[in-house]
């Protein structure tokens, strides 16, 4: 083993990967040590109703952690979907549970008590067994990210190695700010829909390279769709959401710049197959 | 999918829980553990989502709880297709983030 290899390894083992904590880990260790509190925690047992009805095994928190406590000494709810749990995918209560707390969040912010919220995304999206139900929470999940980024930043956070997709990528586009790792991966169709609706011959699914260089955290940060792409480890992940807060509330949010990106979007040439290298450049000309 | 339901005996001289604990995921091949006190027995409910396996949960919880002197307490599973390895780890788990590991048998996996 070369002296390389050994700097690289030790590096490694010396990273507490965040990637591999579940989403309760991952929310405790994201707030100031001893201050978190979880809100409908699994022993309240509001688990979807739905799912075993469909002969499906229920999560006795239907996949979403609620955590309230604070970061930096100030107050902050993490909501951490856990992605093993049906691919993170978002159902009534699930959905209800995140967007109630950013709602109480927006409140306490009215109420004087400045409260940023966190959310950390692992998931393909609405969960297909409670459909319409699954929709209208991530609709009110968006309305509420939308009012709560108005007083405080909202962090959003894709690790991997699920992924943000679907309605709740629209989600994670809402976001203040948002951090990805090189594992992470953001699309509005996960890549089995595309590859389904464009044919094998422009989208692979199973080509993994070519999905993450499309679709992958750092492909996203190289097109200024988000804003940090961080290592895998617990303690950079917490110093960036730090040094974003301290950015305050945007004077305008990404979502409120869509003009330039789609302007972007129509000026492509939609007849030559995209190459990572050119989807950049397309969406550079979107980003600020 | 599957609904099972076992009770046991607990230690009258046992020390009663004083809180509750979870572990696991219901992911692929894992489970969730819910252990909270209870008034008067062992009581494990399941849910897996492998039918058919009934005799194999018996036999499983029959080693982990028919013996060890512990305390009433309320256990709710929600399993994901782990197999009797992985749950017991959780089990094990679980009894030791309760502070209970001493009193079982861990040696007759």
């Amino acid at each position: 083993m070369t002296t390389n290899q050994e700097t690289r390894l030790t590096a490694l083992l010396g990273q507490n990967s965040f990637i591999e904590l579940a989403a309760r880990e991952r929310s405790r260790q994201l707030l100031d040590a001893g201050s978190g509190r979880e809100l409908v925690g699994p022993f309240e047992r509001l688990s979807s109703p739905w799912l075993a009805q469909q002969g499906v095994v229920t999560q006795a928190d239907d996949g979403v952690v609620v955590t309230k406590g604070s970061f930096n000494g100030q107050s902050c709810v993490v909501l951490a979907i856990e992605g093993a749990f049906q691919g993170g995918s978002l159902g009534e209560v699930g959905g209800a549970k995140i967007a109630g707390a950013l709602e109480l969040a927006a409140l306490d912010n009215r109420n004087g008590i400045p409260t940023m919220a966190i959310i950390v995304f692992e998931t393909g999206g609405v969960r297909l067994q409670e459909a319409n139900l699954g929709l209208a929470a991530i609709a009110e999940i968006h309305s509420a990210i939308v009012d709560l980024r108005r007083c405080q930043p909202v962090i959003g956070i894709v690790a991997g190695t699920v992924g943000c997709f679907g309605g709740m990528s629209i989600a994670a586009a809402l976001c203040s700010y948002f951090i990805v790792t090189r594992e992470a991966r953001l699309g509005l169709n996960g890549p089995a829909v595309i590859e389904q609706e464009a044919g094998i011959a422009e989208y692979d699914s199973r080509d993994r390279s070519f999905i993450w260089s499309i679709t992958g955290g750092e492909q996203r940060a190289l097109s200024g769709l988000v804003d940090v792409l961080a290592e895998d480890d617990v303690q950079q992940i917490r110093s960036h959401v730090a040094q974003l807060l301290a950015r305050g509330v945007p004077r305008m949010h990404r979502s409120e710049q869509t003009a330039r990106f789609i302007s972007a979007l129509d000026a492509a040439d939609a007849a030559t197959q995209a190459t990572p290298g050119m989807a950049r450049a397309i969406y550079a000309q979107g980003a600020q | 999918m599957e609904n099972l339901s076992y009770d046991f005996a607990a230690a009258p001289a046992a020390v009663p829980l004083q809180r509750r604990v979870l572990v696991g995921v219901v992911g692929s091949g894992d489970l969730e553990v819910l252990v909270e006190p209870a008034a008067a027995q062992i009581r494990i409910q399941i849910c897996t989502s492998v039918d058919g396996m009934a005799s194999i949960w018996q036999a499983l919880m029959q080693r982990v709880f028919g013996a060890a002197a512990l305390p009433a307490m309320r256990i709710d599973i929600n399993d994901f297709g782990a197999t009797p390895g992985v749950v017991r780890l959780r089990l094990e788990q679980a009894m030791e983030e309760l502070g209970l590991s001493d009193q079982q048998p861990v040696d007759k996996i």
